[in-house]
Formats: C-alpha cells, structure tokens, sequence
C-alpha cells in the first residue's frame, strides 16, 4: 500500500488544518452531538413512530369524540297521539312522530321506530308513556318538571370533568416519562453492553454524555407533548368546545413547563439506575423503583383527583408535582404563586438528582459484570 | 512526549497501580507487556482520562493532560464495540465528531479510512450486519478516524485476521514514524520484541523493567555465547574461565568469566576447523519478560 493515501501523511502535509480542528472542545458542542444521535436513532425507530402516533391518535380521537357528543345532543324519537302532541312539542331533545291511534302508536314503539310513545291521559301532567321493556329515562326526564335550584357556592367544574382532565394529565405525564425514561434506560445500557462505552469516555467527558442524552430525550419526550397538546388545543377549537379550551389553558401551560422539569429528573434517574447494570434483561429490575415513581402519581391524581388534601400535598412532592399542581390549577384551587413555589421546590430537587445521578453513571459504565451496588456507585 | 508520573490506583481494598511512572517518547514506538491482571488496561484508561487515578499525573510535553489533549489521542479500548444499530460510515463521522472534527473533515476521513480498510462498500451497512472480520476493521477505523496525534491501544492485535494485523501494523509504524508517541499493549511477546523500540513491563501493578529494548537486553544479558564449528567441540570444557551450558556436536553454549575468555575460545576454535558462527546471546523478550516478573 502506498503511503502516500494515508491519513499519517496527510497530518503530516497539513499540519495547521488537522491541528485546528482538534481545538477547542466545547461541552455543549458534544452535549449537543449525543443528543442529536439520541433524537435521530429514536426518529429512526419504527416502534416509536407507530406508537407516537398511536398516541396521536388517542388523543384527537378522545377531543372529536366529546365535541360530536356535545356538538349533538341526541333527540329521541317519540310517538304521539292526539292532543299528547301539545306537551311534547314544548320538550327539547323529543322529536315527535304523529300516530293516528293508541294502538299505532304501540306498533311504532315495538318495531323500535321510536324510543316511547306519549299518549294523552288523565294524569296529572296530562299524557302518559307507553314504552318497550324498560322506563325510557331521556322521555322521562324531558316531560319531568325540575324545582329551580340556587347554589351558594358552585364548583367551578364539574365533577366528571376533573376526573377526565386529571386522568389526562396523570396519562400523559406517566406515558410520557415511561416511555422516554426507558428509552434513555436502554440507550445507557447499549452503550455499556456493546462496550462502545470506552470510546465515547476517552473522547467526551461523561457529563457530557450523561446531558446529551437526557437533554435529546427530553427534546422529544417535549415534542411528544406540545403535539398532543397542539392537537387536543386544535381540535377543541375545531369542534367548538372554546369555553373548556379556554379553561385547560393554563392549566396544560403549567404541565409543559413542570413536566420539563420533572422529566429531566425522571430521565437522570433512568440513567444512573440503568447504568448500574450490564445487560439490557436487567434493565427492567434495576429501573424498577424509578418507574414506581413515576407510576404512583398517576394511580393518586385517579383515585384522589377529588381530595383537596392529598391533591395539594401532590401538588409540591417533586415526583408528583408535574400532575398535581395542573390539576388544581385547573380546579382554580391553586393560589399563584403556588405553581411558581413548587416549580422551584422542582428545580433544586432535579438539580440535586443531577448531581449525584451523574456520579452513580460515571462511577458504573466502566464497570461490567455483575450488578454494581448504589454504595459503590456512589463512593467510586 | 507523554509522561506518565507516580499513579496509584486502587480498587476496594486492592491495589491495581503502585506508584507507576514511564514515558512515551515521541516517535517511540513503545510496548506495554504484561500479564492478565498486571494494571495494563487500568493505566491505558488513566491516560485516556476515562479512570482517575489516587496520586499521581500524565503530562503531555511537561503539562498536565487536558481534555482537549485527549481528543487528538487514537484509542483502542481492549473490550471492543460499535453501536451495532448504526451503519458505519455514520457511526465513524460521530466519533470523529466527538474528537472535535468538523463535519466536512469528519465525512472525508471516514470513507478513506474505509476505502483504505477495503470496507468502501460497506459503509452504509449496519455494523452488526458485518462479519466479525469487518467489524474489526471498522473498530480500528473509530480509534483513528479523528487523525490522532497520539496512539494508545490496548491489545491492538487480539483477534484480529492477518490482513488487520498488518493494517494496524502499517498505521502504528507510520504514525510513530511521524513523530507520534506510540503506547500499546499486547501479549504477543515476540510482535513486540520485532516492532518496539521502548519497553515497559508491569507486574502486579508495579513497573519492573522500563527502557528501550537494546538497553534491556544488554541489562538483562548475561555473558553467555555460541559458537558453531565444523569439529567437535567438546574440548570447549576445558578452557579455563568457561562453563559450557549446552553442547551438541559441533555446537555450544557457554558462559564465560572473562572476555579474554570467551576471545580465548575464539582463537581456539580457528585454530582446530572452520568457525561458522560465534557470538553474544541476548536474551529475547520473553526471556527477560520472565526473569522480571518472577
């Protein structure tokens, strides 16, 4: 072979260029490197698109489906007979279908062309309800008269809409942090398995690689979100539900901006837990507890999405925060400066997460093998 | 010149480096031997910063190592790897990237380096779509894909098919004859004896021998010689100030107390037949090797 293609005489011949583009090593220029490969192996990923998008789809799916439902409230069919027509005409969601008799009217109701038939009677209200098999409540509740009712101190929302948005963003957050963290989880423990591990240390310093790979997962576990809250936030808009849109506002706000917190912290732990192990099969034990946080918020905000206590403890707890503090800005039981409180309490917690995540990573990737324990992790 | 100064390392309650110190001198081609075990591994991380050591400094041209220092380092990390789900070409840009390379210089090292390794046509392939062979060769691409000022590789030959060794081969002898410090390690005795000019043995963490190869075997020769005449030469015993060692026919081995008595020897044997062949024996590596870690 001749020397004169190789890469020694080409050092040699260009002395200055080869010099210059070794200089100046920039920590966030290599922070941003790994995260780039991070986002670009992950984009790459059948698995994640087909589930990113099954996601999507979840979540404009579940917007068009409230606002047919509340675009169209449903009208129920009637038959009436005689004068019966006068008091139905009077109820909204009854449409009426004219029978000329009691007993056409009991054919229409048997071949199920209409839910009930009303036909007049001596009754208090006048008419009376022939029905199929069981009390037609829709007809019922249309042809009841209601006592007005005055509230002292109305929720300022309902009671089955908070579940729906608390469940939504325990969801989302829990989805979110899962499906990331672990991805990060297996990225960090690829990197030990395959050895390639060694390079990247002798050319980065691990706190750069640590970073670049929280910092591209956060990237898309964000983007994941602002699309779904893109599309949740078109949607309603579409469908003419601006009044709720116009509510979850700053509540979905305050989610992006704690979820970025809490995720970054969620993803460090991911990493330093899995880089205590050697095998993508221990990946799962390792990461456990991390993934148990992550889960207890959601089970909460769904079973004490109604109590105040638990909600504004929840609310302040680090892990639990990103959930719980939305919420009860959606609820408006939330002072204003409480978000920016536990943005804060959030902050120096995943700070501090950082700092000894960083340890336990750095202490570990090296080495193989068995299960390094978190006091060796931590003492080097 | 890299220098590598009074390291310690330990691990729990076990000591793995004590009070190591040797130089890399520029253009030396320098062999680290010794035994599984022996801190080999554990010092090369070290150097490459990827381990920090208890006490204890590496110094490039008399300053401390810094991190940009270590980005035009070349290394070969003993347990190999690649990400196996990236295709090579990109897999060498990354690294060459990490090193600090722009990404034109990047791209442009990377397919010579493979046009060069003869894995031209594979550079879109996944690594773990290769053959071990390829995967090989693609590994000592990612330690030089960055034009490395400095190599350190730790078993650079382990494993690797003839056409790779001498790949390898090429590269190390170029880059040290360009003036590159050269450090590598290897438990091929005799590859080191043929392509080292410097030496360091360790054992049990601690330096025991250290120096350029000449030196050592001179240090570590005795006054032993061979000769091989035509006659019989057995009469060799007689000569006062010799101890024959081995003898067989018309040749011997023996050691002499003096010159004048090995001379004497000489002379001798002229006189009784043809000399074929007489001369100092030097211990070879692996000789020495074994006298310094006993």
């Amino acid at each position: 072979m001749s020397t004169e293609t190789t890469p020694g005489t080409q050092t040699g011949s260009q002395p200055d260029s080869a010099m210059a583009t070794h200089t100046a090593p920039n920590f966030w220029a290599s922070v941003w490197l790994v995260a780039t490969r991070e986002i670009v192996s992950r984009l790459r990923s059948k698995a994640f698109l087909i589930s990113t998008g099954i996601l999507l789809l979840i979540a404009v799916g579940s917007v068009v489906a409230g606002g047919l439902m509340s675009a169209n409230p449903s009208t129920t069919q009637v038959a009436v007979v005689g004068s019966a027509g006068a008091v139905v005409g009077e109820s909204p969601g009854l449409t009426m279908v004219s029978a000329d008799n009691v007993a056409a009217a009991e054919e229409l109701v048997r071949d199920g062309t209409v839910e009930a038939a009303v036909i007049p009677s001596d009754s208090l209200l006048g008419v009376s309800v022939i029905a199929l098999d069981s009390p037609p409540s829709s007809v019922m509740n249309a042809l009841s008269v209601a006592p007005t009712v005055e509230l002292l101190e109305p929720a300022e929302q309902g009671g089955f809409l908070v579940y729906i948005v608390a469940l939504g963003f325990g969801l989302v957050f829990f989805m979110s942090a899962l499906t990331f963290g672990s991805t990060i989880a297996q990225s960090v423990v690829e990197e030990k398995q395959t050895r390639v591990v060694e390079i990247l240390m002798s050319a980065i310093p691990v706190r750069a690689l640590l970073a670049g790979k929280v910092v591209g997962n956060s990237i898309m576990a964000l983007g994941q979100i602002v699309a779904i809250t893109l599309l949740v936030g078109i949607g309603m808009a579409v469908t003419g539900q601006r009044v709720l849109l116009a509510d979850l506002g700053p509540a979905i706000g305050w989610f992006a901006v704690f979820f970025a917190f809490g995720f970054v912290m969620i993803a460090a732990l991911f990493a330093a837990t899995a880089s205590m192990v050697s095998r993508q099969e221990d990946v799962g034990s390792t990461t456990a507890p991390v993934t148990y946080l992550v889960m207890i918020p959601y089970f909460l905000v769904i079973f004490f999405n109604d109590n105040p206590v638990v909600m504004a403890i929840m609310s302040y707890v680090p892990f639990s925060a990103p959930v719980g503090m939305p919420v009860r800005i959606f609820l408006g039981s939330a002072e204003w400066w409480e978000p920016v409180l536990a943005l804060g309490i959030l902050a120096v917690t995943t700070a501090e997460v950082i700092v000894v995540g960083s340890r336990i990573y750095r202490n570990s990737l090296l080495r193989m093998g068995g299960r390094v324990t978190i006091k060796q992790a931590l003492r080097g | 010149m890299l220098e590598i100064r009074d390291i310690n390392k330990h691990y729990g309650t076990h000591q793995v480096l004590t009070d190591v110190s040797f130089t890399v001198g520029a253009g030396r081609m320098t062999g680290f031997v010794g035994a599984n075990g022996a801190g080999k591994t554990t010092s090369m991380r070290i150097i490459l910063g990827v381990l920090s050591p208890d006490s204890g400094s590496v110094l490039l041209h008399g300053r401390p190592l810094s991190d940009g220092d270590r980005r035009r380092f070349g290394y070969m990390p003993e347990e190999r790897g690649l990400y196996p789900k990236m295709k090579v070409a990109e897999q060498l840009v990354y690294l060459a990237r990490l090193h600090g390379l722009t990404t034109s210089a990047a791209k442009r090292n990377a397919s010579e380096l493979l046009e060069r390794l003869g894995l031209g046509e594979r550079a879109n392939d996944l690594v773990e779509a290769l053959s071990l062979g390829n995967q090989q060769r693609a590994q000592i691409a990612a330690a030089l894909v960055h034009d490395p000022e400095f190599l350190v590789l730790d078993e650079p030959f382990s494993g690797l098919d003839p056409i790779a060794v001498e790949v390898v081969l090429t590269v190390l002898k170029e880059r040290a004859a360009a003036g590159a410090p050269v450090l590598f390690s290897s438990h091929q005795l005799d590859l080191v004896e043929r392509l080292c000019d410097d030496l360091v043995i360790i054992a049990a963490g601690e330096i025991r021998a250290n120096g350029s190869r000449e030196r050592l075997r001179d240090q570590f020769s005795t006054p032993r010689f061979e000769i091989h005449t035509d006659a019989d030469a057995g009469w060799i015993r007689g000569v006062t100030g010799i101890t024959v060692i081995d003898f067989d026919g018309g040749e011997a081995v023996f050691e002499a107390d003096s010159d004048a008595a090995s001379q004497q020897v000489l002379r001798e044997a002229l006189t009784r037949g043809a000399v074929h062949s007489f001369g100092h024996l030097r211990p070879s590596l692996s000789t020495i090797f074994k006298e310094v870690v006993q």
